[in-house]
């Protein structure tokens, strides 16, 4: 009465059903591939083109050659602008930073008058045209008699840092349960302990990601430094002024560095959470 | 002569503490004595007071009025850090960033204790996970944090241990296992634990004492025992466990009992058990001490007639039965299928008795529906 299993029919699904079932799974791998190409192959041309025999002009590929990044200084001026740069943005990233996270503590922890405005003014300098602000800021220093260079452009560049700072703290602070803290004073820590062993410790993930924004956002600033720094030279400035004439391939070099960096340093926070976690 | 708090021990004394938000007041003249080394229960549903009360012991708050004393010492302005008082909080609070070894020593490398390995080791042995020392919060499973947030207050040995809802989290089977667990480590390290609920069961298995807690003020307190057998108002009698309160009024005194008329129909029930201040009152059965037999049959003890089965449900170990009463009430009646009757069926006419002395007596200007509307639904989430 039962027909063997091995006879009996095993219907089989269509062609077509299969391909729109296969097409359906790995549509978001392919949504992928196609945006992380176009993200990537800027950098990739950028990384290329640092190897490029160019003579003055990086315009044509001529030929391999190592001799840009074993000479990345070998454009005028190149480095200059690069130190300044580098100069710049870890003193506006310092002081952005100090100066945001306690802000954020004061916006995100405590009730006093005037909580809700300043909470909306922060925004201001991230919602503002950079234009607007740069020009702004250049007249407020020549009012002041401050003529722009290396300081005034340090001060303009934390007050566009401080707001990325305080927004990304302060939503670190906002997902902090408040129970941990008074788990710490229930434990006979008191509240310079509590901050420091407890409240520090769980916030600085995002005091650490809000000083590489506020770096990268300063190192990358052309329009705001443009109008502050007079005659000095950042990065970006030189970028600029070279384009005119043709970028020089060391610029490809410092870029494609920066970006490797940049690439490394997130790799090395990832493994040291999965560490962590483990 | 002043003495650091922190060195304080003894009974904990509440007086006449009142905590307001504004217009809304969550404790209400509250005076409450717990005695060292009990296992003391604060019972209620939520939003009676019990974790504001909790937050004020542990010096989260502070009272609106009122002081909290431990032993001789006032402690209700100390600072929490300054208190012999640890808590296990309700959704454990371990610290994520620190490994289960860091947050058990953490109380006792702030107070400088030396033996700090020594004194983890112990309490992580008590607990049963020394395995996990290393790990992190984030790689135990709920239970075995609960465990943890136990084991990080109890390593202090402070003067009292608060537990705030601590099981609440927890599948019932281990919620189960828990109280067990809980009540053992109590006598273990000899420590007063009080300990706050909502859940009427897990208090019942756990204390010495409950005080069951109501709209800011204590309703009752007592023993489990004392306070099922014998609730002084609805709100208790409806919340620990479930009563038959029947409108009646005292139609005079027999020797040791009062007679109450309850529809017509006459019983005793000793006077100690009345809390009525005037000849109206409720008398309230609880529905396993009822006992139902067919009409005509010969019965002890008190008796109402004229009942007929509205319902029964066969629940294996028992049987509970809804009785229609002839003045429109529904009685709960429990009966333990242990007496080989073959259960009810429903329109049968029934004769209902008890033991006078189970009988209790509310108030006749009693909510008789106080403690009932909070109490199912809570206890099922």
């Amino acid at each position: 009465m039962s027909t063997p299993l091995k006879t009996a029919f095993i219907p089989t699904i269509p062609i077509k059903a299969r391909f729109s079932r296969w097409f359906g799974r790995n549509l978001l791998r392919i949504y992928m591939i196609f945006g992380f190409t176009y993200l990537f192959i800027p950098v990739a041309y950028t990384f290329v083109f640092s190897f490029n025999d160019s003579g003055k002009s990086n315009l044509i590929w001529k030929g391999f050659t190592l001799d840009n990044w074993q000479n990345p200084c070998g454009a005028p001026q190149i480095c200059n602008a690069l130190g300044n740069s580098i100069k710049i943005g870890l003193l506006a990233t310092i002081f952005s930073t100090i100066l945001g996270t306690l802000i954020a503590f004061a916006i995100g922890r405590y009730h006093f008058r005037g909580r809700s405005s300043s909470n909306l003014l922060i925004f201001l300098p991230m919602a503002t045209p950079e234009i607007v602000l740069g020009a702004s800021l250049l007249s407020l220093f020549l009012v002041f008699k401050i003529n722009p260079g290396f300081w005034p452009t340090v001060i303009a560049h934390v007050v566009f840092c401080i707001s990325f700072v305080v927004v990304t703290v302060k939503a670190r602070i906002a997902s902090l349960d408040p129970r941990l803290e008074q788990a710490a004073m229930d434990l006979y820590a008191n509240e310079v302990e509590t901050f420091r062993r407890v409240t520090l410790p769980l916030v600085a993930p995002g005091i650490a990601g809000a000083a590489l924004l506020a770096f990268s956002l300063s190192f990358d600033d052309f329009i705001i430094t443009n109008f502050n720094s007079g005659t000095l030279i950042t990065f970006p400035k030189f970028v600029y002024v070279a384009a005119a004439r043709g970028i020089p391939a060391q610029a490809n070099v410092i870029g494609s560095g920066m970006f490797f960096l940049a690439l490394a340093l997130v790799i090395a926070v990832q493994i040291v959470n999965r560490k962590k976690i483990r | 002569m002043s003495v650091d708090p922190i060195t304080a021990r003894g009974d904990l004394r509440l007086t006449r503490i009142t905590k307001s938000y504004g217009e809304f007041t969550a404790v209400n003249d509250l005076s409450l004595t717990i005695p060292k080394g009990s296992f003391f229960a604060l019972l209620g549903p939520s939003g009676c007071g019990k974790t504001t009360t909790l937050r004020m012991v542990a010096g989260l708050e502070e009272p609106t009025v009122g002081s909290i004393h431990l032993g001789e010492t006032d402690i209700t302005t100390t600072r929490p850090y300054q208190r012999p008082i640890n808590t296990v909080f309700q959704n454990y609070a371990l610290f994520p960033h620190l490994t289960i070894f860091e947050n058990i020593a953490f109380g006792l490398r702030r107070r400088g204790i030396k033996d700090v390995k020594e004194r983890v080791d112990k309490v992580l042995t008590l607990v049963e996970l020394p395995h996990l020392a290393q790990r992190k919060p984030t790689q135990l499973s709920g239970g075995q944090q609960q465990r943890i947030a136990l084991a990080r207050a109890i390593v202090n040995r402070p003067a009292l241990l608060l537990l705030d809802e601590p099981l609440g989290a927890l599948d019932l089977k281990l919620r189960r296992q828990m109280q067990i667990e809980l009540k053992w480590i109590q006598r273990e390290v000899g420590l007063t634990f009080v300990h706050v609920t909502h859940d009427q069961e897990e208090a019942m298995t756990m204390a010495d004492t409950i005080a069951v807690m109501n709209e800011g003020k204590i309703e009752q307190m007592g023993t489990p025992a004392a306070l099922y057998d014998d609730p002084e108002t609805a709100f208790v009698a409806n919340f620990l466990g479930q009563s038959n309160l029947i409108k009646g009024k005292i139609d005079g005194a027999d020797g040791e009992n009062l007679v109450i008329d309850l529809y017509g129909q006459k019983i005793a029930m000793p006077k100690s058990r009345s809390h009525a201040i005037d000849t109206s009152l409720y008398a309230g059965i609880r529905p396993e001490k009822f006992r139902i037999t067919r009409t005509g049959s010969q019965v002890g003890g008190n008796t109402l007639t004229g009942g007929h089965i509205e319902d029964v449900s066969y629940i294996g170990v028992s049987t509970q039965y809804v009785v229609a009463m002839p003045w429109g009430q529904e009685l709960m009646v429990f009966e333990q299928n242990d007496d080989g009757v073959p259960p009810f069926n429903k329109g049968e006419e029934v004769l209902i008795s008890w033991e006078p002395n189970f009988t209790f007596g509310l108030r006749g200007d009693e909510d008789i529906e106080a403690g009932m509307e909070v109490n199912p639904q809570e206890l099922e989430e």
